[in-house]
């Protein structure tokens, strides 16, 4: 289990508790949490489950693999802590973190 | 095709033929007819990965399945996209590079360049404009009288909405329009006579073009032309015509055939399922459930196509090197395995945004927000002035295995009670 933090544009912040295993997006999804569209379902095809993920958690995440790597770069709004939040398993070792939406999904 | 068959005189029924690699769907007629359904329904039951030896546009592979479809949209290392996404292979004399047709990296920054027109945070400033149009044209509509949706609503609006996105000289905008017809003609569409003429009409489009981008090379604005002409990996463009001109049809095509047929598709669906029209007059909320499944119900382009760069499998079937493959999203859009239903036209479906009709991966859909606005402002308008857009007679479809869309439908409009 772990506690994620997801922080809305406008600053409302919700905490969940997820399941080992599932995907940060699945997590969200899941507990009803709104600014993730998720269209392709967590294939990594689609690029609507951007997130920004709180710079301190950055490194404690598995590499960005190259497929992930070019939907990010879809998106104009890319920035350096972008990722896509199908591609983050929840694990005890991310109990915590602090994802923060972006204003809009492309 | 000189030895058509009149499509009156055609028996449309794919079960009284052998499923072999004779079974060919790429056949404008079908599609004109209506009749594909079916024939799209045998391949996903018996085979789903299908090769089709002869057909007007050579052999090719049929993918039908939802997942298959996907797995080929993901795997743009293997399913190469270069030099052309339609089953019609790219004219050698006349070649028309465009990023949606090229393969990393030259796409990505191609593309990098003029998506920020699209993004949701220009489409949020134009939507004021966009609306206004709107009003304008539905506002002009004859109430209890017969008129062509197609025609005076769908291309109309369209066009107007393209015009704006390329800041294009707003008197001369049908030009788009008959530029956008032509750059997708079947060549059994009765659009262009010759080749010579689809390629004398298309650099006059070129030599439009090139005007305005000389009149907005060094001046930065927010228009898709301004944007080329100044983007950092496309402002030589200019020096490569076939390129700009490519990338402009490219833009026309995908802003225009597209989002004009969802507007004649929602009508027609609406129509089909009164009781979802019922409970749309009754929850004016759903607009926004609505427009992803008309996208889905309508599935504007019926296809892509890709070209194999290595020998690879794919759900069992042996795809060779150089082999054509063709991801039917119209019928991975009613394929029962991925969606409940599917035949339906069901306008609070849980997960409408599921569907293939923007593909998935590197080359999904760069206008797909923006072409959802601008069915969800038009709905919005709709609803707020008509009670009711009957349909009074049959659509007439375009003759294209590609462009999946109307060329005429007839309405009348219902005042407010």
């Amino acid at each position: 289990m772990a506690t994620i933090k997801f922080v809305q544009f406008d600053g409302t912040e919700e905490a969940v508790e997820a399941e080992n295993g599932t995907s940060l997006m699945n997590a969200a999804f899941d507990n009803g949490i709104a600014g993730i569209d998720a269209d392709c379902g967590g294939e990594c095809s689609c690029a609507t489950c951007h997130v920004l993920v709180d710079e301190a958690w950055l490194s404690k995440l598995a590499p960005i693999t190259e497929q992930e790597d070019s939907m990010l770069d879809l998106n104009p709004d890319r920035a350096t802590n972008s990722r896509l939040s199908c591609q983050i398993p929840v694990s005890d070792e991310i109990s915590g973190i602090v994802i923060q939406m972006p204003e809009f999904q492309y | 095709m000189s030895e058509a068959v009149n499509n009156e005189e055609r028996n449309f029924d794919p079960y009284a033929i052998p499923m072999d690699e004779k079974f060919n769907v790429a056949d404008g007629f079908l599609f004109e007819a209506d009749e594909q359904w079916k024939w799209f329904e045998r391949l996903r039951n018996e085979a789903p990965v299908h090769y089709c030896s002869e057909s007007e546009f050579g052999p090719y592979w049929s993918v039908t399945k939802f997942e298959d479809i996907m797995h080929v949209d993901k795997n743009h290392g293997i399913y190469s996209s270069e030099g052309g996404i339609t089953i019609v292979d790219q004219d050698e004399d006349f070649p028309l590079p465009m990023f949606i047709a090229m393969d990393p990296p030259t796409h990505d920054v191609q593309r990098k360049t003029v998506s920020p027109v699209v993004a949701p945070m220009n489409l949020a400033k134009m939507e004021g404009l966009i609306r206004q149009r709107v009003c304008t044209i539905l506002d002009g509509l004859p109430i209890g009288e017969e008129f062509d949706w197609v025609n005076r609503v769908s291309i109309e609006l369209t066009t107007q909405m393209l015009a704006t996105l390329f800041d294009f000289p707003f008197e001369d905008r049908a030009k788009l329009t008959r530029w956008s017809d032509l750059a997708t003609a079947d060549e059994n569409s009765g659009i262009v006579d010759s080749e010579d003429q689809r390629r004398e009409e298309l650099m006059e489009c070129l030599t439009y073009f090139g005007r305005l981008w000389q009149e907005r090379a060094g001046k930065p604005g927010d228009d898709l032309i301004s944007m080329l002409a100044n983007g950092e990996s496309t402002k030589d463009m200019l020096d490569r015509p076939a390129e700009y001109l490519g990338n402009l049809i490219l833009l026309i095509v995908g802003g225009n055939d597209t989002t004009r047929n969802s507007l004649t598709g929602g009508v027609l669906a609406l129509n089909q399922f009164p009781a979802e029209f019922d409970k749309l007059k009754a929850n004016h909320d759903l607009i926004n459930s609505m427009v992803p499944e008309i996208i889905r119900w309508q599935t504007p382009l019926a296809h892509m196509r890709r070209i194999a760069l290595e020998d690879t499998i794919l759900n069992g079937q042996k795809i060779k090197k150089g082999d054509k493959v063709v991801m039917w999203y119209i019928s991975g859009n009613r394929d029962e395995d991925a969606i409940e239903q599917p035949n339906d036209f069901i306008i609070d479906r849980e997960k409408p945004r599921h569907h293939l009709s923007f593909g998935f991966g590197i080359h999904r859909c760069m206008g797909n927000r923006l072409g959802e606005m601008q069915l969800r402002v038009a709905w919005e308008e709709i609803l707020k002035r008509f009670d009711r857009v009957e349909v009074v007679g049959e659509p007439k479809r375009v003759i294209s295995a590609f462009v999946k869309g109307y060329t005429e439908l007839p309405v009348i409009l219902h005042a407010k009670k």
